[in-house]
């Protein structure tokens, strides 16, 4: 009876697709390769070329080693938005509260630090637990109450940000160092030095590049062994060298830089894989993909929605405390207008990495590659001494582009 | 250039190619309506009906398909449906495409507004649209807000609006899918007026009964070709069998598979299973429900709309539907206790919505995620899914339900119906369940890709399962159902064996009202 030919233009890939369910041989992409993913390349090259561009642009500036340090540093607040952002817009919420809440807890940590004289781990274990208590208080309006999170989360943005003006008045300074050492230092000369180079940074750089082409190639061959599609081999090749390349570049700079790893890289680093893993191999992680793309079928197929919905703010709850504990020591003090529109960033890097505005899709790496993007830009633009109004200007045409071009390319793709 | 069409000709399609990457979706189809008749498209899902009314109406607009169209015996080039509907062709989807928070009257004026120098001129809106509506034959006030009417009127305001546009042509894409019977028949009723009136109609449809009853002229499409015109008042006479024949290119002797059951243990009871609406407590909407079934046996459940049929299902899986729910579940006679989905599943009940698309499938997810969906516990250990695994289930499914599909890393929502409705068959066999509740399980679903369900509902009855099947089609509840429930208004009004079931009977206790009515 029904013609399952969607008359809704938005699924417009469907319409092809119902006509070719007719063949029974559809696209020949479909035999033995997967068709290459554009949309992923293409993120990757877009920030190649940007960061070619203000390599150009600062004389050289942007790779030195020093400026590739301070790049994580100054950004991983970024990434580690928008990791917890990535899951909120997948299951088809928004959260604008999180720069409030990275202000918020940054007032406490520094309460806790300076008031109270608690040692600064302590003050860290605090933070983040009060990270899990805001998470929980929007979760359960979000999950259980059924306001929509966009409300849930604009009542937050004022709350948070008016208990940080109240907590911290301006400015809370004078944090102790090994808390400003966070987002400030690094681990430099543990295993010695080979010249200019510190040979921890090169061993950790190694070893990520090892692993790299150790875990592409397993996963290639699982997928070949069950017959599935895998990628063009001259592709895959050309990604596994290119990709170790730049690793090992990025670890030759970063070695000579003052400070050797940062420690933000490494728990960046960590987020990011524990996350990967979360998103792409747990049961948890699944469900967030089925509600966001199905939330009545989520429902029929025994998925606890409103659990999931709940975790997922909590946890974003957590990882803006982490935010907030990078973000307070980068700055040496707590600032009441600290974390200003990071929510905004994250988002942003949410959607420049891919992720459906509609929710149900999106991937970790990804926004960290939307976030890196957002990452140079701010990091080569200030390089440059680019006044800060010309870098909203620029940052809010980017971000335009990168959807409107993604979307071209979905319509191109369905023929339409 | 093109020969002039015979007078009586409205619309010529000729040699219309329409290529989509990688696949030709019409190949040199030909399709010629004559003025005033009821013309009726016939082909499986898939074999390109929809997309010749797209190119027909401007949707892909001219220059994105080869071919030539005369309507009125001027060439068209449409670029989009604005100018389509500009000549006097509309197209009513299947669906229905009204805003829902709008009047009537102003869902007919949509994008036509009654207005001068773009002020709105209310009174001429609504009474316009009461004389419109009054041609339609439907008796509601035009202020009336679409969302409190039913599908059926839904589908006469589309009617009103495409009137209202002066339309000579009009396509009718499925119109009574989501019709009761009697819905069905006013609607076809008022096409026969609209003949008669001068209003030539083109109407797709699945419901071979109804084209038999309506069509004067019927254009078969098989694999994005024209096959054949028939005559509908020709000599021969054209019966379901014969238009079924041209549609898969072959003879449906049997639209049924042959099964022997093997019936065994009882194993769902439901004892006094009385349901409420939930926006409207007072209402009972399954009244004291009693029904079996054995192990091995495929019952079905009959009933008009709004009889309670889904009703009855969703109480019972999980309470997804419904308020004061009250009664006694039993499964292979220990009494269970379904609050949530998820103690429905433990209890061994599976649960396939009516709507697969809506309530059954995440459409832009792949296919070996949907198959685990409702069973990751099964394929996974502390929290982590074991991916191989997971490819391994979906990859034997795809092989035993036979769902035609590259890869199960395909995404559903590219699926044919019935690969859609596998995959859904997947999904719950792969939870292991002891009952299976399949809500309306071939709706929307090719004739050829019906008989495969069939086959696989038949293996799970004999693999001794009990199945539960609704349907609104009774030739397929008789065809395929050991036995048949007949609901009416909530209560089960009758049951027969596979031996004593026709469809008058079962139409007689489906239409039996209550002795006693009110609240």
């Amino acid at each position: 009876m029904t013609e399952p030919v969607p008359q809704d233009g938005a699924i417009a890939t469907a319409t092809t697709s119902t006509d070719a369910a007719l063949t029974p041989e559809p696209s020949p992409s479909a035999e033995g390769h997967k068709r290459v993913n554009v949309r992923e390349y293409g993120l990757v090259a877009a920030l190649i070329v940007i960061v070619l561009l203000f390599q150009v642009l600062t004389g050289g500036k942007l790779l030195m080693p020093d400026n590739i340090a301070s790049l994580f540093q100054q950004n991983a607040y970024v990434m580690i938005l928008a990791i917890g952002m990535v899951m909120v817009i997948i299951a088809g919420h928004i959260d604008l509260s999180v720069g409030s809440i990275v202000a918020f807890i940054g007032g406490i940590l520094a309460i806790a630090m300076i008031n109270w004289n608690l040692p600064w781990p302590l003050a860290i274990l605090l933070g983040l637990g009060v990270g899990v208590a805001v998470g929980a208080w929007q979760g359960f309006w979000v999950a259980y109450v059924g306001i929509p999170a966009f409300i849930v989360t604009l009542a937050g943005m004022l709350v948070f940000r008016g208990l940080a003006i109240l907590l911290v008045g301006e400015t809370i300074a004078g944090l102790p160092s090994g808390f400003v050492g966070i987002s400030n230092a690094g681990i430099l000369g543990l295993f010695g030095y080979s010249g200019a180079l510190d040979i921890f940074t090169l061993v950790l750089g190694i070893i990520a590049t090892v692993a790299f082409v150790f875990g592409q190639l397993r996963s290639r061959r699982s997928l070949v062994k069950h017959g599935l599609q895998t990628e063009p081999q001259p592709m895959f090749l050309a990604k596994l060298i290119g990709v170790s390349l730049l690793l090992l570049f990025f670890t030759y700079v970063l070695a000579q830089s003052a400070i050797g790893t940062p420690y933000v890289l490494l728990l960046v680093g960590a987020l990011i894989l524990a996350y990967a893993f979360l998103m792409g191999r747990t049961v948890f992680g699944r469900h967030i993909y089925a509600i966001g793309g199905n939330v009545h079928a989520a429902v029929l197929s025994g998925i606890d929605v409103k659990k999931v919905n709940f975790w997922i703010f909590v946890n974003m709850g957590v990882l803006a405390a982490v935010a907030a504990i990078v973000t307070t020591s980068r700055a040496g003090a707590a600032l009441a207008a600290a974390g200003n529109n990071y929510e905004l960033d994250a988002i942003a890097a949410c959607f420049i990495g891919g992720t459906a505005v509609t929710g149900g899709v999106g991937k970790v790496s990804g926004v960290i590659v939307g976030a890196l993007i957002m990452g140079v830009l701010n990091m080569g633009l200030s390089i440059m001494g680019t006044n800060p109004a010309h870098v909203m200007v620029i940052k809010g045409l980017v971000l335009l582009f990168a959807v409107a071009f993604d979307l071209i390319n979905k319509r191109r793709a369905s023929g339409r | 250039m093109a020969p002039a069409p015979s007078p009586d000709v409205i619309l010529e399609m000729r040699d219309i190619t329409k290529t989509f990457p990688g696949v030709k979706a019409l190949s040199d189809v030909t399709f010629k309506v004559r003025r005033g008749e009821v013309h009726a498209i016939c082909g499986e899902n898939g074999a390109g009906k929809s997309t010749l009314m797209k190119v027909l109406s401007g949707v892909h607009p001219h220059g994105t398909y080869e071919g030539e169209i005369t309507f009125e015996g001027k060439p068209c080039q449409y670029k989009s449906i604005r100018d389509s509907e500009h000549d006097g062709i509309v197209i009513i989807h299947q669906e229905l495409a009204l805003s829902p928070h709008l009047s009537i009257a102003e869902n007919i004026f949509l994008g036509n507004e009654r207005a001068a120098r773009g002020i709105i001129d209310w009174n001429r809106t609504n009474s316009e649209a009461a004389k419109l509506l009054h041609r339609v034959g439907l008796r509601e006030s035009p202020d009336t807000q679409v969302l409190h009417l039913g599908v059926g009127k839904q589908q006469l305001v589309e009617i009103a609006k495409a009137m209202s546009k002066d339309v000579k042509l009009l396509i009718l894409d499925e119109p009574t899918a989501a019709l009761n019977d009697d819905d069905s028949a006013h609607l076809l009723d008022l096409i026969r007026k609209l003949r008669d009136e001068g209003i030539t109609c083109v109407i797709i449809s699945h419901k071979l009964n109804e084209i038999a009853a309506i069509a004067d002229s019927t254009t078969i499409i098989r694999d994005g070709q024209t096959i054949e015109t028939l005559d509908m008042h020709g000599a021969e006479r054209i019966t379901e069998e014969r238009i079924i024949r041209g549609m898969v290119g072959r003879s449906l002797d049997n639209r049924f598979p042959d099964h022997t059951p093997t019936v065994g243990e009882e194993i769902l009871r439901l004892e006094e299973w009385t349901v409420y609406h939930p926006q409207d407590p007072q209402r009972v909407v399954v009244d004291h429900a009693n029904l079996t079934v054995r192990a091995g046996e495929i019952v079905g459940i009959a009933g008009l709309m709004g009889a309670g049929r889904t009703e009855l299902a969703m109480s019972l899986f999980g309470r997804t539907w419904g308020t004061k729910i009250s009664g006694k579940a039993f499964i292979r006679g220990k009494e269970v206790n379904t609050r949530t989905v998820t103690e429905a599943i433990r209890a061994g009940l599976a649960y396939t919505s009516e709507d697969r698309k809506r309530f059954g499938l995440n459409l832009i997810d792949d296919i070996k995620h949907n198959t685990t969906a409702a069973a990751l516990g099964k394929i996974s250990a502390k929290g982590v899914v074991d991916q191989p695994k997971e490819y391994q289930v979906a990859e034997d499914f795809r092989r035993k339900l036979r769902t035609k599909t590259p890869t199960v890393d395909s995404i559903v929502g590219k699926l044919s119906g019935g690969n859609q409705q596998k995959v859904v068959l997947a999904k719950w066999m792969f939870t292991d369940p002891d009952v299976l509740i399949l809500d309306e399980p071939t709706r929307g679903i090719d004739v050829g890709a019906k008989y495969e369900i069939y086959t696989h509902i038949n293996a799970l009855a004999d693999a001794g399962k009990g199945v539960l099947v609704i349907s609104s089609e009774l030739p397929e509840l008789i065809g395929l159902c050991d036995r048949i429930y007949a609901l009416s208004q909530g209560r089960i009004t009758g049951e027969v064996t596979k031996a004593e079931a026709t469809q008058e009977r079962l139409m007689s206790y489906m239409t039996k009202e209550k002795e006693v009515t009110g609240r």
